[in-house]
């Protein structure tokens, strides 16, 4: 019964990639807001939707490869539940953020673009969030964790746990 | 305007760049990311030069001058910035030159050198991506790569845009999709990318180790697979060693090759080449001495010409040999032997454009150049496949659509990647082109669009041809191709309306018996339109083989001597027999096809084969096997103990196009030199020698000392290559026709009148293939060329790098007649028609309709023409390769 629902879920995504598709085909411009919607409805663009995305809109694939690893917006694998964002922008890095991103790599045994393999958490690699009075700052999903240290991290994770 | 560079005062006119203009005087500019083929796009700054009154310095390949503009292109501010941009890409460059195969002939290494760039201010971080060197042919070295985007330009704008800019910032990098090896990206392995990097990033793997540009020498000589007629510049260290092969941009192909040209040349030096004379003893092949050979050949062909006549005996000459072996060998065959029956694969190619051309503008060959292609306003192509079979016009293709906005119309059954290209592809079921043409033409003159004051002054036919299609509606021809009625409105407007229009096309429109029909149905439309005499026009029919239009030239053809006299013009035969001192046969020869009957029913005895592979592609295999056994004498010279060699009485090693001189003629007329770069093996003679010493033996001496020779006969007995000598073959390729020294030759043809005086309207009516599918062979077998390998197989097999990207042949089958038949991708099956069957692996594809399944005819083990019928074109005896009935089971 999950796997029938799984089924008809993926379908109803690859329904709506095509009418965002359709939606955008002849206008020029498309690649880029069609690939952010796809983000959207996948949380991540995996092949088969880069090729859609190539095919549909008559672009290289090449192309949708080279965008889709340029802008950090875009993941090539499925994010986890909660996505979890180390600034690594000047101030955050001079106050050491780089020793809470190994902290949290170590603790999850994943690296910076994976997700861990019960799809609970993915470290993204993250530029300045905005906040560089609260440094070194972190985020995960929406929440905002400031004047970190290493040992603030096993408490934050447990939360999520 | 005017502008001053370093102090001189030039005019110069608006829209050219900087760089041009520097260049225009002399004042050369470095740059490391442009090419003037490719979209330009100031990435390396190394070009920079300071302009007064400008804020910063300027990229000079992308910066258009200006009235009054001061340059200064080597100032303090200049050198200090493009040293800046050195040292940088040093901080991330290996510095090992010493062991580099580029050294020499890098232009970061030159650069370096010119700035006297000694090391980087800038160390840092280094890049360490592995070497990629998954590709058979070309490695990358990746930390070598500037990230100029030259190999990504050229691969988008030109090729498949299999690599591209991915990542970002400090780990930038040239990628395939996924980031993986080149092997397995949609790399089309044209080696293109090559020529353009400027350092040792992308290296032919060929070259390593082979030595530094100081120590190779390099011959100019014209490739030996299709009829483009690339330039190949071959590059040989001491040994011989091919090193590379590049070309020069000033070339046909613009020094764009493919595959096969650039990375297919190994076959020369494979251990399978002949190097013995062979003759039949006791059912094995001995080897023997030349001297024995050729007096065995010689006995025989005397015995059977004084027991049957000469008439009993039939020549293939070759469409790989040279323009002067393919003459001395129908000389041969008309004087020494004294019969008209020499053809040779011609026939199973373009004998309908030939017959089809001559009857409606009085010429068989090509109208247009290969360059026209580019600026047409329109290109419709009829059943060609360029991007596999002419890769190189492809690229012009392209460029039109691309840079000039032209649009593409694609005629084929098959979803070719020129189909993906198209503006408006109709996808007609196979064989029934006649009855499409007539429909567009049909809409063209419904729609007023025919353009009448051409048609009037300059053809003949036209009321008798306009009532002729006046049943094809589109409505009508829907019904029959398959294609909608709305579909062949749109092409005919598209085609009317342009003001140049090209049509270009191959075997989809001759493999027919209705191939001559499909011609004229070509040059009807052509003429409706008024798209023929005029530059990026006319009806291009792209030669298969290097030196196919080249033979027909030469006559080795059963009806014509040189330049299409034909044999039985009173006033040419005596001019060909006063030039020869021999009395000439006034009948026409056989062609290939017939002579193949003619064997099978004993009639004729003996047949000499030159280079060519009739058991493989000919149709209906298992009667051309049967019927070459029949012979009393079957006599092949070849590079390799080919399918037909096998079955032959005596077999002679000829000389490779690697080890002799002599000339080409491409698809477009032109006349190209062939360069022999490797020593010819011991025991092997070229292709002319052996004629040359066999007629003496049969009491014709000929005499030539050198191909050089034998082309001063073609000229002075051929008109339209009267023209054309060495020396001035030397300075470059000349079109016929040229007629005489001071001629530059002919671009395009019917300028202001056809060769014929007037073009003539044929009416055609369409007619069904031969062999419809019926309950028990249900689905239509067609077949075709791959990219990666030629015809019978025998040059691109003995490659091994074309081997491991193609290893074998497979069946393409729709989605619906795999599930059909109870097939998957991959699976293997058997395909069977009336005369033969064959096991091969499934590949699974919309390319082709369902009804209709197509394979690949390069593979003997599984030969498509073991299925294929030999019902022929009642005209140009060409048989119908494009379509059979077959039926297909699981195994």
């Amino acid at each position: 019964m999950t796997a029938l629902l799984e089924d008809v879920k993926e379908k109803d995504k690859y329904k709506r990639l095509h009418d965002v598709i359709d939606a955008y085909k002849d206008k020029p411009g498309a690649l880029i807001p069609v690939m952010n919607e796809a983000q959207e409805i996948f949380g991540y663009l995996p092949f088969e939707v880069q090729k859609e995305i190539s095919e549909g809109l008559n672009v290289p694939l090449t192309k949708v490869y080279g965008i889709a690893t340029f802008y950090s917006r875009f993941t090539l694998h499925p994010a986890g539940k909660y996505r979890i964002g180390v600034c690594l922008g000047t101030a955050c890095y001079v106050k050491g953020s780089s020793l809470i991103l190994d902290k949290i790599k170590e603790k999850l045994g994943i690296d910076v673009n994976e997700t861990t393999p019960d799809g609970k958490f993915s470290i993204d690699s993250t530029r300045c969030l905005g906040c560089c009075g609260l440094a070194p700052v972190m985020m995960i999903n929406n929440d905002v964790y400031g004047k970190l240290s290493p040992d603030d991290v096993d408490k934050i994770l447990e939360k999520y746990k | 305007m005017k502008i001053t560079i370093d102090g001189q005062v030039l005019e110069i006119n608006e829209g050219t760049t900087i760089k041009e203009a520097c260049e225009s005087i002399g004042v050369e500019i470095p740059n490391l990311c442009f090419d003037e083929d490719l979209k330009n796009e100031g990435a390396c700054r190394l070009c920079v030069v300071e302009v007064e009154k400008a804020k910063n310095l300027l990229p000079s390949c992308v910066t258009m001058v200006t009235d009054g503009m001061v340059v200064h292109t080597e100032s303090e501010k200049v050198l200090n910035a493009r040293r800046t941009v050195l040292e940088l890409l040093l901080a991330n460059h290996p510095n090992d030159c010493m062991t580099c195969d580029k050294t020499g002939r890098c232009r970061l290494q030159d650069y370096f050198y010119r700035y006297d760039i000694k090391k980087s201010g800038f160390e840092g971080e280094r890049r360490e991506i592995p070497i990629d060197d998954s590709h058979p042919f070309i490695i990358r070295d990746l930390n070598k790569c500037i990230l100029c985007g030259k190999c990504i330009r050229i691969c988008d704008e030109l090729e498949t845009s299999a690599i591209n800019y991915i990542v970002r910032g400090f780990y930038t990098k040239v990628g395939t999709f996924d980031d993986d090896g080149l092997k397995y990206s949609s790399c089309v392995s044209c080696g293109n990318c090559l020529d353009v990097c400027p350092t040792a990033a992308l290296m032919p793997k060929s070259a390593q180790g082979k030595g530094r540009p100081w120590e190779l020498t390099s011959v100019d000589t014209t490739c030996p697979y299709c009829g483009v007629g690339c330039t190949l510049r071959v590059h040989l260290n001491k040994n011989k060693d091919i090193a590379y092969v590049d070309s020069p941009k000033t070339s046909v192909n613009q020094g764009y090759l493919c595959i096969k040209g650039r990375f297919g040349l190994d076959f020369v030096k494979s251990p399978d080449r002949l190097k013995k004379p062979l003759i039949r003893k006791n059912g094995d092949f001995v080897e023997v001495s030349w001297d024995e050979a050729l007096s065995f050949i010689t006995d025989r062909l005397k015995t059977i010409k004084d027991k049957y006549g000469p008439d009993s005996i039939g020549g293939l000459a070759s469409a790989k040999c040279t323009n002067e072996e393919n003459y001395i060998f129908q000389k041969f065959m008309r004087t020494a032997i004294g019969t008209n029956n020499v053809d040779h694969c011609a026939r199973l190619c373009h004998a309908p454009s030939v017959a089809g051309l001559g009857a409606a503008f009085g010429s068989g060959a090509m109208t247009n150049s290969i360059e026209e292609i580019e600026y047409a306003d329109c290109i419709m192509a009829i059943g060609t496949n360029t991007t596999e079979t002419h890769p190189v016009i492809s690229i012009r293709v392209k460029k039109a659509l691309k840079r000039h906005g032209a649009k593409l119309i694609v005629i084929d059954p098959r979803k070719t990647e020129m189909a993906e290209m198209a503006d408006i592809w109709l996808r007609p079921v196979p064989g029934t082109n006649v009855a499409l043409l007539n429909g567009i033409m049909n809409a063209i003159i419904e729609e007023g669009l025919a353009k009448h004051a051409f048609i009037g002054e300059r053809t003949e036919g036209f009321d008798e041809f306009k009532e002729s299609v006046k049943k094809y509606t589109p409505e009508v021809v829907s019904k029959i191709t398959g294609v909608s009625p709305e579909d062949i409105r749109r092409a005919a407007l598209v085609y009317a309306k342009a003001e140049k229009a090209s049509i270009l096309y191959t075997m989809g429109v001759t493999q027919h018996i209705t191939g001559t029909d499909g011609v004229m149905s070509i040059a009807n439309l052509a003429m409706l339109t008024g798209n023929v005499g005029r530059p990026s026009t006319g009806v291009n029919p792209l030669r298969g083989q290097n030196n196919v239009q080249g033979a027909c030239d030469m006559g080795a053809l059963p009806d014509v001597y040189s330049g299409y006299q034909k044999v039985t013009d009173e006033a040419a035969r005596s001019k060909f027999e006063r030039a020869w001192g021999v009395k000439l046969s006034e009948r026409p020869g056989q062609t290939v096809t017939e002579m193949i009957n003619a064997a099978y029913e004993g009639k004729i005895k003996a047949l000499y084969i030159m280079g060519e592979n009739p058991v493989l592609s000919e149709a209906d295999a298992g009667h051309v096997e049967e019927a070459l056994k029949n012979l009393d004498l079957l006599v092949v010279q070849d590079i390799f103990m080919s399918e037909t060699a096998e079955l032959a009485d005596v077999v002679l090693p000829a000389a490779s196009f690697a080890e002799k001189d002599g000339t080409f003629t491409n698809t477009e007329r032109r006349v190209q030199r062939v360069r022999r770069f490797l020593d010819t093996p011991a025991e092997v003679k070229a292709d002319w020698q052996i004629i040359n010493d066999l007629s003496m033996l049969m009491g014709y001496p000929m005499n030539y000392s050198s191909p050089m020779d034998i082309m001063e006969e073609i000229r002075s007995l051929t008109p339209s290559y009267a023209g054309i000598t060495y020396d001035r073959l030397e300075k470059g390729g000349l079109q016929w026709p040229c007629p005489s020294l001071e001629h530059p030759g002919t671009k395009y043809l019917h300028d202001g009148k056809f060769t014929r005086g007037k073009g003539k309207f044929n009416p055609i009516e369409y007619r069904e293939a031969a062999e419809p599918t019926d309950r028990e062979y249900p689905y239509i077998l067609t077949t075709g060329r791959m990219l990666y390998h030629f015809h019978t197989g025998t040059m691109t097999r003995r490659v091994d790098g074309l081997n491991k990207i193609a290893p074998s042949g497979y069946l393409e089958i729709s989605y619906e007649d795999a599930g059909n038949v109870g097939i998957s991708d991959g699976d293997n099956l058997r395909v069977t028609s009336r005369r033969g069957s064959v096991v091969l692996r499934a590949k699974v594809t919309e390319r082709v309709m369902p009804g209709v399944v197509y394979m690949n005819f390069h593979f003997k083990e599984a030969a498509a023409n073991k299925l294929t019928i030999a019902a022929v074109d009642p005209v140009s005896k060409i048989p119908q390769y494009k379509e059979c009935a077959v039926k297909l089971e699981k195994i």
